[in-house]
């Protein structure tokens, strides 16, 4: 069950009390029924049609399918972005639908690591105070958010680079810099949008290897989306989207 | 919380060094404006009050005429003081330090080649006493000179300057019309008064001498009186009006036909005067600032767009909507007061400078120092405000997607 309660100013009892929905105790996130609407009457696009998927803790799934296929919507929903018109979204047993943007954006720095395709890092700002950012949120006191960030950037292989900036990265090394900071606050999933989207073969395979090897090592659940078979396969599970449904899944 | 927004703000701040240093020029010229005009007018003000403190500030003129007519003109027939109105003063009026009669021509003064076009004013010792003025070289006038209405002289330093130069003054005889005056004494330097005429630019000579030889007549020009420390100036003029009316038998209804010019009064006019001015420079100083707070807002809103991706990362990463809100807010408040700090040591120093260009006392007001960084807080505040909020309402899944 999510420890609400313990994480901080600006959550109201009313709020804390989510009722926990019976879900197997190995879940860690559940989709039941998901649909999302986008737009009013005639206008109304319907991204998601019904989605039920539940992602066991460990597990690495792949999610994919053509754009427009409802595959980012399910991202932005996993990601507590955004939340469903119908049907439930549960983050360890707490119904995220229910929970306020503020709450999510609590929900998302205690438990969710980002990896994005362009890797979102601040441009002129060292890969150490990069990697440091969401432990700044969190409010960790200065010697002991370096010495995490150092520890993360050692364990994505970029020991000596903590004070290089973006600029002077290349874009292997920036997506490590970038799941470094995904990774930094322990999430409990991490969610990966097209992480090799923008890097040739040879690092692909690399983040890759890192991905799979955080997943193995660390137990760590992660989410990703990709359109690319060859990366699909490092995953343990995949999930296809067409046309706002999931048309099969395959389990390796 | 606010120390770690603090720390965002300022590493925002230089990661973007020309962007914030150009962001703060608005404000550093705003708050300088607005210190430069306070403190020069305040300098202006204290300079003011001084010069006319040193011509007397417990001195009184009585004139011939009426102090204001709405007809407007003179009116001649209004009769000429006697030297016996300056006794009457003297004796029927308490609490003065001194009375002078006083007249003044306009004349050449002429001294072998050179000459100079000055003001020869005839009156008596008291003159010297009421203007609080020492002779420095020679003598004052001897009583019997005076009584007597020799031919006698003492010169201000700019008279004496342009006459003699180098030479010795004292002994030496000048021509004034018909005349030839002896030099006796030398006044010392007074320098400019806050009218702007040269103070030192004068000949005194003793006023019967006056009336016989230059006015031909036994008029008066006017009389000044200087009261004593701590009588109360006001007291004095009524004192004098009630006896002047007495003796030119003015009726109950006729207006005075003189008038009597308190120099407190005058000192007033002038500092409200320069007091005003000050206000009036130092609010149009307040628009420059106001239009650099909106040169934050401008900046802050760009800077609000082109971070869009960035907002985007932050918020899903976990930072709250207070949380980038206060970062933005904070940036911009830091980047106001420190443009704020600037300004105050770029003011302060044009200020010293103005100063002492227009040989004016340099005066810190620390009283607009402090409104001013305040108000450049404020600034930041004020015009912050609306960029943060766009920037922490931005819909995460929007920015993120943003190029």
């Amino acid at each position: 069950m999510l420890q609400l309660n313990a994480w901080k100013p600006g959550i109201g009892p009313a709020e804390t009390k989510v009722r926990p929905a019976v879900v197997r105790p190995s879940s860690l996130i559940e989709l039941r029924g998901v649909t999302k609407v986008y737009g009013k009457g005639q206008a109304a696009v319907q991204a998601l049609k019904g989605i039920d998927l539940r992602v066991n803790r460990g597990d690495f799934v792949a999610v994919m399918g053509h754009s427009g296929s409802g595959k980012s919507t399910c991202m932005n929903i996993l990601g507590c972005l955004d939340t469903p018109t119908a049907g439930n979204y549960f983050f360890e047993g707490v119904d995220v639908g229910r929970l306020a943007r503020d709450q999510r954006a609590l929900l998302r720095r205690h438990y969710l690591g980002f990896v994005f395709q362009g890797f979102n890092l601040l441009q002129r700002t060292s890969a150490l105070e990069n990697v440091e950012l969401p432990l700044i949120y969190r409010g960790l006191p200065v010697k002991q958010r370096k010495e995490k960030a150092r520890q993360a950037l050692a364990s994505v292989g970029l020991s000596g680079w903590e004070h290089h900036t973006p600029s002077e990265l290349s874009g292997g090394q920036m997506q490590r810099v970038a799941i470094a900071r995904a990774i930094v606050s322990e999430p409990q999933l991490l969610l990966a949008d097209e992480p090799t989207g923008n890097l040739d073969s040879a690092r692909s395979k690399e983040i890759m290897e890192l991905i799979v090897r955080l997943n193995r090592e660390r137990r760590l659940t992660i989410v990703m989306v990709t359109h690319e078979a060859d990366m699909a396969a490092y995953a343990r599970r995949q999930v296809h989207f067409v046309d706002g449904q999931i048309e099969w899944v395959q389990t390796f | 919380m606010l120390i770690e927004t603090y720390l965002l703000a300022q590493r925002e701040i230089r990661r973007n060094v020309l962007r914030s240093s150009l962001t703060v020029l608005g404000i550093v010229i705003g708050v300088a404006a607005v210190i430069v005009m306070v403190t020069l007018g305040g300098g202006a003000t204290a300079k003011v009050t001084d010069d006319i403190a040193k011509l007397g500030s417990n001195l009184l003129q009585v004139r011939v005429g009426q102090a204001f007519r709405r007809t407007g003109g003179v009116r001649s027939d209004a009769p000429a003081f006697k030297m016996e109105d300056a006794t009457a003063i003297a004796q029927g009026v308490s609490g003065l330090k001194a009375v002078a009669p006083v007249s003044i021509k306009p004349m050449q003064v002429i001294f072998g080649s050179a000459n100079k076009s000055t003001s020869i004013t005839g009156s008596t010792l008291e003159y010297l006493d009421v203007r609080d003025w020492n002779v420095v070289r020679g003598r004052s006038f001897a009583e019997n000179e005076e009584r007597s209405g020799q031919s006698v002289c003492l010169l201000g330093e700019t008279v004496r300057k342009t006459l003699f130069g180098k030479q010795e003054s004292l002994g030496q005889n000048i021509r004034m019309g018909k005349t030839s005056f002896r030099v006796v004494g030398v006044l010392e330097a007074k320098g400019q008064s806050s009218f702007g005429t040269d103070q030192d630019d004068f000949v005194l000579i003793p006023i019967r001498t006056f009336q016989r030889r230059i006015a031909g007549n036994t008029d008066v020009g006017s009389i000044i009186v200087s009261a004593l420390d701590g009588v109360s100036t006001q007291k004095v003029k009524a004192d004098i009006e009630t006896l002047m009316r007495a003796r030119r038998n003015l009726g109950g209804v006729q207006e005075d036909d003189f008038n009597v010019h308190d120099m407190k009064e005058i000192i007033d006019t002038m500092t409200n005067t320069t007091k005003v001015l000050t206000a009036l420079l130092g609010a149009v100083a307040a628009v420059s600032l106001l239009v650099g707070g909106i040169g934050i807002m401008n900046i802050m809103l760009v800077s609000v767009t082109e971070r869009t991706r960035e907002i985007g990362t932050r918020l899903a990463i976990g930072a709250r909507e207070r949380q980038v809100l206060m970062q933005f807010l904070v940036e911009a408040v830091a980047l106001a007061s420190f443009g704020g700090l600037i300004g105050i040591a770029v003011g302060l120093g044009m200020a010293a400078l103005g100063a002492r260009l227009l040989q004016m006392p340099f005066i810190l007001n620390t009283g607009i120092v402090v409104a001013s960084f305040l108000f450049s807080g404020a600034v930041g505040i004020v015009f912050g405000y609306f960029p943060a909020r766009k920037a922490a309402r931005l819909d995460p899944i929007e920015a993120l997607r943003y190029e």
